[in-house]
């Protein structure tokens, strides 16, 4: 059975039309990165897949179970504990980390399980200081998050995602706010959640980690894919446009 | 007159004064926070009365606010009430007003916290009470200390327009008896008693401040 199922997704914001038609099945212990130009409505198919955006026409599939039926040509979301349950099947991961800055990092951590999934504290507690461990971050757990660097931001909001247990990870540009160096470790910390097989959408511009990562690989431009693959067959793109793409890319970082 | 006699005169303003205070911050705090949420509300009716309601408050002085407060039962609904509504009338008047201030300052602090915290907590799975009493809420609480703090040092010397319902406040209290013992003492000794109140207030939200300042 397919993890997600985004069917014929189409977006619109007013006259623009950010998405056109959109396909994706994703299996589990599957890693797909997106890629593109920007303004190709990579992150607006995360949005809508992340219920922040309501898509226009498509469907929207997690283990089975509709969050969104297409009918005469347009989206119809199913009702709210419906979707609350389905939100509870994913996690998302923003570029700018959203961390909330009140909390420290372990109430960060804790504070949507123990709320939200009514997980006892204790074990909600232990739950984050494994994660934190596991991200090299053991020492942290006091501290807020103004006192971190991006890249200890950006892996305590990783810890934050998967502290609610979820089948399904959404990255949206990950390492976009970060310098090179702390790129690295936030790189370091999604491979090894590959490693343990975690599934995970990734909308990115590290086209070297794309391509040692993902099983497969979707290169968007306006609102379209121009083509999906292994990471060989993109890489090796007779596309010219996908050839001048990478080729600017990789020639900037 | 001495002193003593004319300050235990002033005391039983000051009580009032008080009175006034802190029964306009319990009731007007909240209420500035539903006015908020209505200037902010999808629905465009409540949107449109919440704005006008702001706008007629802060628009007209709340010297007439309360006498409109206090002759509107009588003249509107034909209802006479007893001598005690003069004061329920003040602090009425002084509610409603404070309140459309306090809206627009909740409705900044607000509308200045970043989308992404509402995402991130509506990903998470934080319903939308959840998001705002945890997330948003004690963020905005934060920003609005300096806003807040103005408009409750305002208030203080705000108090001294309940006379205009003779409601014997204290600075009513010192005009009368500079009056009667033409002596401007009474009035010097109201300035000093509003600037140690004021004092007070603004110690008292440095402290909040300095509390809330464990995190940026």
């Amino acid at each position: 059975m397919n993890l997600l199922e985004i069917n014929h997704m189409k977006k619109s914001f007013g006259d623009l039309e950010v998405i056109r038609d959109f396909s994706l099945s994703v299996k589990e212990g599957e890693v797909v990165s997106i890629i593109g130009p920007s303004g190709s409505g990579k992150s607006t198919i995360l949005r809508c897949a992340t219920l922040l955006e309501q898509m226009d026409d498509g469907e929207l599939i997690y283990m089975g179970e509709h969050a969104a039926k297409s009918v005469n040509g347009k989206s119809v979301y199913m009702s709210k504990n419906v979707l609350k349950k389905i939100r509870s099947y994913f996690g998302l991961v923003f570029q700018n980390f959203n961390l909330f800055p009140h909390y420290n990092v372990l109430k960060n951590i804790m504070d949507a399980p123990v709320t939200v999934c009514k997980v006892p504290k204790e074990e909600a507690k232990e739950r984050a200081l494994k994660l934190l461990d596991q991200l090299g971050l053991a020492e942290k757990g006091k501290a807020y998050p103004y006192q971190l660097s991006g890249g200890q931001q950006q892996r305590v909001s990783i810890a934050r995602a998967l502290a609610l247990q979820p089948k399904i990870l959404f990255f949206d540009e990950p390492t976009s706010a970060l310098d090179p160096e702390l790129t690295g470790e936030v790189l370091k910390v999604i491979k090894e959640l590959a490693a343990q097989k975690m599934t995970m959408i990734i909308v990115t511009h590290e086209m070297q980690f794309a391509r040692e990562l993902s099983d497969r690989i979707i290169f968007m431009e306006n609102g379209v894919v121009v083509q999906e693959g292994t990471p060989d067959e993109v890489f090796h793109s007779d596309n010219e446009r996908i050839r001048e793409f990478i080729g600017k890319i990789e020639a900037v970082y | 007159m001495d002193i003593m006699t004319m300050l235990k005169q002033l005391a039983e303003g000051m009580i009032v004064t008080g009175q006034i205070f802190f029964l306009t911050l319990l009731f007007s705090l909240p209420l500035g926070l539903i006015i908020a949420f209505g200037r902010m509300a999808k629905n465009g009716l409540i949107r449109t009365i919440s704005k006008i309601y702001i706008s007629i408050m802060r628009g007209t002085p709340l010297m007439l606010q309360l006498i409109v407060v206090y002759f509107a039962p009588y003249y509107v609904f034909g209802v006479r009430f007893g001598a005690g509504y003069r004061m329920v009338a003040v602090i009425l008047g002084f509610v409603l007003n404070y309140a459309a201030y306090f809206a627009e300052i909740y409705r900044a602090g607000i509308q200045a916290i970043p989308v992404g915290q509402h995402e991130a907590a509506q990903v998470l799975g934080f319903s939308k009470a959840q998001t705002f009493f945890r997330i948003i809420l004690p963020q905005v609480i934060k920003r609005i200390l300096p806003p807040v703090t103005n408009e409750v040092i305002t208030l203080v010397k705000d108090t001294s327009l309940a006379f205009v319902l003779t409601v014997a406040e204290m600075f009513t209290l010192a005009k009368q008896i500079a009056a009667a013992q033409t002596t401007v003492i009474p009035l010097m000794v109201a300035g000093l008693f509003y600037y140690i109140f004021n004092l007070l207030v603004a110690f008292v939200m440095e402290l909040i401040e300095k509390k809330l300042g464990y995190y940026r």
